[in-house]
């Protein structure tokens, strides 16, 4: 690694703190944004001279602030800061003094700079790449291809949605307790978006890179908020679903169903240390939705193979799950795991009041007829295999409910897989 | 005599490093590693998985065992030695600790989960 890419990644980790603390101070984003801007062009000269600082993010946050503040008559009772030339070899000084800069604030500014970026008024999208640019730094090129979208398109995307923070009411006391928890319902759905937007994209592309990125964001989070049963999930969610991100894929990139996954392939590390997670979630018997399908993908992660899956546990989850976070998706889950503990007519009832709310839906259609062709019920099959493929979303969709149309053409053998997990591979 | 080396960095940066740069950490390890192999002088060595990941046991006032999430984070006491167990969950991990710390009343434990482990390779020269 060079030099240059040592320093980038100290920056890059000391942003969301740095960025953070000086939105506190300037209560403005674009100006926070700027003086760390100026303080990362400082780093630049500054460490590769006199080494890096002890705590990176404390000598941004000072040498961003006295920066900003160049030419500005600081009020007397400020205590002076020391310039940068002492704060490059800081050792002593610099651990007092972001004490007092900073304190137990970090954890809350963190939580802000994250927060502000989940503004309701904000559709999903703006938020994410709000998030990405704000917190993570990406360029508005970066992003502009992980969205597919053109880079003038982005820019404009960016400007409209800070446009619409500047004018909300960000919150700059420290929050209390029940505050703190909405904030961080907030910023974990939000996490989990930049998350699914990379899952969602094929290998290899821009777009998964937002994988590694939600998973570094939360678990910066989990640091900071290191007893949150809920955080803890998510980041367990995130990493057991990763884990599975070179399998997912075959080499013509088309996407490898779960049931078809070569487990050989999934990352042993991210397994173990999402396992880890969803065990100390676990303990604090304070279920909420991330932790269960966390623990649902525990589940997948812990069989050796797609057949000893404890099915019953996913049944069971996916019904707490139900209760927790009601959706018909939930249910035809919880009914395809149904199908593998009590058999294809009981999953079959299950998924009979979902059609009016899931007519329009691929998995659907595509579970039930898995499940009819099971029960032997080969025309029923059929048309709902059409329906399904006329509703597919991707060519990898249309193309395994092809492979059950083609074993119903050549149909004198019984058909040996279960219904299509409804779950995403 | 044998020695244990204990590596320290910062978890945030760490986890900032690209794939690539973490690869290329990875392999300069490598090289060290091997080389230590063929002289046979190294034991077992592993990476340990994020803070995040940790759990800690600590004696509360009375001297009964807490359970607390995140790492070991007093300074008062000193690290002193450690285990490598294998076990199906975090539940049998406490477990064990509950047991060690019964052994040794005053111990304090943190577990954390290793992502990468490579056994003793000492013999593995002569082989």
């Amino acid at each position: 690694m060079t030099d240059l890419a040592w320093l980038n990644a100290a920056l890059v980790a000391a942003r969301p703190q740095a960025v953070g603390a000086l939105l506190r101070y300037f209560r403005d984003l674009d100006q926070a944004e700027e003086a760390f801007q100026e303080a990362c062009l400082r780093a630049l000269k500054s460490w590769p001279n006199n080494g890096p600082p002890r705590d990176p993010a404390a000598w941004l946050i000072l040498v961003g602030r006295n920066a900003a503040l160049d030419g500005v008559r600081r009020r007397s009772r400020d205590a002076a800061l020391p310039d940068e030339a002492v704060l490059s070899d800081l050792d002593d000084v610099e651990a007092p003094l972001a004490e007092r800069l900073d304190g137990s604030h970090y954890r809350d500014d963190v939580l802000r700079l994250l927060f502000v970026c989940c503004h309701p008024e904000l559709p999903a999208t703006q938020q994410i790449a709000l998030a990405l640019r704000i917190v993570s730094g990406l360029s508005v090129k970066q992003i502009a291809r992980a969205f597919l979208v053109g880079e003038a398109a982005m820019e404009q995307r960016i400007t409209r949605a800070k446009a619409r923070i500047a004018k909300a009411d960000t919150p700059f006391e420290a929050p209390g307790a029940v505050e703190r928890a909405e904030r961080l319902a907030a910023v974990a759905a939000m996490l989990y978006l930049v998350f699914n937007e990379g899952y969602s994209a094929g290998d290899g592309e821009a777009r998964a890179q937002l994988c590694d990125e939600a998973i570094r964001l939360v678990r910066l989070l989990l640091r900071l908020f290191p007893a949150e049963p809920e955080i803890m999930g998510l980041t367990a969610l995130m990493l057991l679903q990763h884990a599975r991100s070179t399998a997912r894929f075959d080499a013509a990139g088309q996407i490898v169903l779960l049931e078809d996954q070569d487990r050989s392939l999934w990352d042993g590390k991210l397994i173990a240390e999402g396992l880890a997670l969803i065990d100390k979630a676990m303990r604090h018997h304070a279920p909420g939705a991330y932790q269960v399908q966390a623990a649902v993908a525990a589940l997948h992660a812990r069989a050796p193979t797609f057949e000893e899956t404890d099915w019953t546990g996913v049944e069971r989850l996916y019904a707490t799950l139900e209760i927790l976070q009601p959706s018909p998706v939930v249910t035809l889950n919880r009914a395809a795991a149904l199908s593998k503990v009590a058999g294809p007519e009981a999953a079959l009832a299950m998924t009979e009041p979902l059609a009016d709310r899931l007519g329009g839906y691929f998995y659907f259609h595509g579970t039930r007829g898995a499940l009819l062709l099971q029960l032997g019920r080969e025309a029923e099959a059929r048309a709902c295999f059409d329906r399904a493929i006329a509703l597919a979303n991707t060519a990898a969709e249309a193309n395994h409910i092809r492979q059950h149309i083609d074993r119903l053409s050549q149909n004198s053998t019984r058909p040996e897989s279960g219904p299509s997990h409804a779950m995403r591979p | 005599m044998l020695y244990a080396l204990l590596c320290y960095n910062d978890e945030d940066m760490v986890f900032s490093w690209t794939k690539d740069q973490d690869a290329a950490v990875m392999a300069k390890i490598d090289v060290v590693r091997e080389k230590l192999i063929r002289e046979g002088k190294l034991g077992p060595s592993l990476r340990l998985l994020p803070t995040t990941a940790a759990t800690s046991v600590r004696k509360n006032g009375n001297g009964e065992p807490l359970i607390l999430d995140g790492p070991y984070a007093e300074t008062k006491e000193q690290l002193l030695g450690f285990y490598i167990i294998d076990v199906a969950d975090l539940e049998e991990a406490l477990a064990i600790t509950r047991a060690l710390g019964e052994a040794n009343p005053t111990s304090n434990y943190e577990i954390r989960p290793v992502g990468l482990y490579h056994g003793d390779e000492r013999e593995t020269a002569r082989a």
